[in-house]
């Protein structure tokens, strides 16, 4: 990604998903970097079950804290529907991460409307750059589901061609001890996922 | 090395190093995080009061005391606040005084988007609004030395935008202000008429004193660029304008009350077109205007919702985002809803069933409102159900006072709910109150409140006991039930309706998002040989119960299951049974 222009980063899901440890983690990774830094959150009542996004933009002088539509590098989405959602934030040649997780919004569950099944396949077949990664069972795998948002860090990571030592680095201080090592696994998988994508 | 902070840590922030002493608030979305990290600080007092206006009566208490103090709330909060806030400004302060007011345009979590900028006028204050973290930390620091120079409560005006984003800040040292002398002084403090009269006079001096300073503050500067178009901004609105038009000139109000006219005046008549960009309401371009100058403003831009930078592009512009990517199938909405194991949840079920006439409250459980258990008629503001329920009866009668609820929370019922509960004893209402006592201020973060029995810090404290409030005002029939328990509940709910008196039903269950709410350690399954499709557990809005369309049958999620158990008691089939986690 060009040094000198910002770099926007995307990051949706559904509240409750800890879509805000991800972006808080690569900021401080980024601000370690000497750039620029500008992080949006959404607290409040979106939190409960509610649509989530949490931007992160960085460069020499960052401006808005938020991200214009058709302007993001990446998005990264912890739910399939939520990668649908925020689509239209995503530049021509940005890069959709989508995670393969499904959670029904309560039109839904209540029958009023349908889960476009197969959204992800339609969003990577319109989308050039992007990928479908499965990162709540390789979290469970690591020893906690609740680790789907490090594997996503380590795959954005790797997107977004990052030193590991400084990613893992913003890891350890951001986590309570007993759960550092499954998060620091959880982590590396992430990052070797995105070489098979 | 700088730090990335949210707004709200950067005030935080600010205040400590500006020697902020005491910090008093009530917790309310955007503002709350302000006191929890304030509270966190070395020789610092901070507390939860139990609502805005006892919380700015503490500030003035600690100001008049010598102290340097913050007060934060959100933008209804000041409504709540107001009546301390007005003769505040007459008074005056003694350690200055800082009262950080944080809007929510686009109502991300409101019952309204009101510019509290009016206030500043309306109150005669001193307002400044920051445009990113940075900013929020340093004129903090500027508004405690202003507040004592003259004479005048602060107010620092931020939106959810500001207090929830973050940015660098370069931190400083915490200087150590002693406390100022508290001499007697009731010609200051004493607002009989016969004082009051001399502070106002000394208020309009003030206010002539500020626009003079705010002339030459360093808070307003002119970024000189192409003179064709000339924008006038504030806030977090600045950041949108540098964003999209990078060369025009700009006029950056850090002081947005009182206004640095002749700097207005200077910055107009060195462009061909005037503009101001501000969020919400025209509180600058009509001050403007009313001085002749030709500008515009919301001829152009939106009163209405949050601004955003494409907002500016297509509207001053006119640049309009390009559709690139197009989806075959609609998106359907999400809308926010119970947590799994919320013990809302089953208040409403119970409401909803009962087809009751429901005055609603402001907390997590307003979304009661929302589908598929939409049992709620109205919601105002903090504390408004039980006078609602009272004055529906006055209206209607008391037959129809035999199919109508208040319901509201606990914290929110401490806030401002009490004084309606003995406006119906004292009225001879005979309304019934559901107290939905779940231990915390859920939708907020979770803060603790005076009957959860713990301070801000953390501290045990005596608890405010809710049956023993509720019995001392007046109301004889008080019960206790488990909301999660819905026969339990529901017989309650039958018999204080039928009964021509006020009752109050406490609904006790802890947020199942706290330590306290202790969850079973099993979860639910569908025994898919007994389930016919008959969507009723569905019905009850969990996360963890979803619907399989082609097999007509519905399913728990093990990995949302909290087994709270309360799907099973509306399952008419019985098929739903528990498996220990």
């Amino acid at each position: 990604m060009s040094k000198q222009a910002t770099t926007n980063i995307l990051i949706v899901g559904v509240g409750g998903q800890g879509t805000l440890l991800t972006s808080r983690v690569i900021a401080r990774v980024v601000v370690e970097l000497g750039h620029d830094v500008k992080v949006s959150e959404v607290h409040g009542m979106a939190q409960r079950g509610g649509s989530v996004v949490s931007q992160v933009r960085f460069g020499p002088r960052v401006y808005s804290p938020i991200i214009k539509e058709g302007d993001a590098d990446v998005i990264l989405a912890f739910e399939k529907l939520e990668a649908a959602r925020w689509l239209h934030y995503l530049k021509p040649d940005g890069t959709l991460i989508i995670n393969d997780e499904r959670v029904d919004p309560l039109p839904v569950m209540s029958g009023e409307a349908e889960y476009p099944e197969d959204i992800d396949q339609e969003l990577v077949s319109i989308v050039p750059r992007s990928t479908v990664v499965n990162a709540t069972e390789i979290a469970a795998e690591c020893g906690s589901s609740r680790a789907a948002n490090i594997v996503l860090v380590g795959v954005l990571s790797r997107a977004m061609d990052l030193e590991p030592a400084l990613v893992e680095q913003a890891i350890r201080e951001m986590l309570p001890e007993r759960v550092l090592d499954i998060n620091l696994k959880a982590f590396q998988r992430g990052r070797e996922l995105y070489d098979t994508l | 090395m700088k730090k990335l902070m949210i707004g709200n840590e950067a005030i935080a922030r600010g205040a400590y190093e500006a020697g902020a002493k005491v910090a008093t608030a009530y917790p309310g979305t955007p503002s709350t995080e302000i006191l929890e990290i304030f509270s966190r600080y070395e020789g610092v007092y901070a507390e939860w009061a139990p609502n805005e206006k006892v919380a700015l009566e503490v500030g003035c208490g600690a100001s008049m005391g010598g102290a340097r103090t913050l007060v934060a709330m959100k933008h209804v909060g000041v409504n709540v606040a107001a009546d301390p806030l007005f003769t505040f400004s007459y008074t005056g302060v003694n350690g200055g005084m800082v009262l950080v007011s944080a809007d929510d345009p686009g109502m991300f979590s409101s019952q309204n988007e009101q510019d509290n900028r009016g206030y500043g006028r309306f109150a005669k204050l001193l307002v400044l609004e920051p445009s990113d973290s940075q900013e929020a930390r340093d004129f903090v620091k500027e508004a405690f030395e202003l507040s004592e120079r003259f004479n005048t409560p602060v107010m620092l005006r931020i939106t959810t935008r500001l207090a929830h984003s973050q940015s660098l800040v370069e931190e400083g040292e915490r200087v150590d202000i002693p406390l100022k002398p508290y001499e007697k002084n009731p010609a200051k403090y004493v607002m009989l008429p016969g004082f009051a009269r001399l502070r106002h006079v000394e208020v309009e001096k003030r206010m002539a004193a500020l626009a003079e300073y705010v002339e030459n503050s360093s808070m307003n500067r002119i970024e000189w660029g192409d003179r064709k178009v000339g924008i006038i901004t504030s806030g977090i609105p600045y950041q949108y304008v540098k964003e999209v038009m990078s060369e025009a000139s700009v006029l950056k109000l850090g002081t947005v009350n009182p206004l640095p006219e002749n700097l207005i005046r200077e910055f107009a008549a060195g462009v061909d077109k005037l503009i101001v960009v501000e969020e919400l309401e025209p509180v600058i371009e009509e001050q403007v205007k009313s001085w002749g100058i030709d500008v515009q403003g919301k001829d152009i831009l939106p009163c209405i919702s949050e601004f955003t930078p494409e907002l500016l592009e297509e509207k001053l512009l006119g640049q309009a985002v390009e559709e690139v990517f197009t989806l075959s199938t609609p998106i359907p909405p999400r809308p926010p809803l119970f947590c799994p194991g919320c013990p809302h949840r089953g208040v409403f079920y119970v409401l909803k069933r009962m087809r009751l006439t429901v005055c609603g409250d402001i907390g997590c459980y307003t979304l009661g409102a929302l589908n598929p258990l939409a049992a709620m008629d109205s919601c105002i503001c903090m504390g408004a159900s039980i006078g609602t329920a009272l004055g529906i009866e006055k209206a209607r009668g008391e037959e129809f006072a035999r199919k109508t609820v208040a319901v509201i929370g606990d914290s929110t019922f401490v806030h401002s709910g009490i004084t309606g509960l003995i406006d119906v004893v004292y009225n001879q209402g005979t309304s019934t109150v559901i107290i939905l006592d779940n231990g915390t201020t859920a939708m907020t973060g979770h803060q603790e409140h005076p009957a959860t029995g713990r301070t801000l810090s953390g501290n045990d404290t005596i608890r405010l006991d809710l049956e023993q409030v509720c019995r001392a005002v007046g109301v004889n029939r008080v019960r206790t039930v488990d909301p999660l328990n819905l026969e339990e509940l529901r017989t309650a709910v039958e018999e204080e309706l039928a009964v021509g008196e006020p009752s109050v039903i406490i609904a006790r269950r802890p947020c199942a998002l706290i330590p306290q709410a202790d969850l079973e350690k099993k979860t639910y399954y569908v025994d898919t040989d007994k389930c016919k499709g008959c969507k009723l557990c569905v019905k009850i809005g969990c996360t963890g119960i979803y619907w399989e369309e082609e097999e007509k049958l519905a399913y728990i999620n093990p990995n949302l299951c909290v087994g709270c158990g309360l799907c099973p008691q509306v399952c008419k089939l019985d098929a739903i049974l528990a498996r220990e986690a």
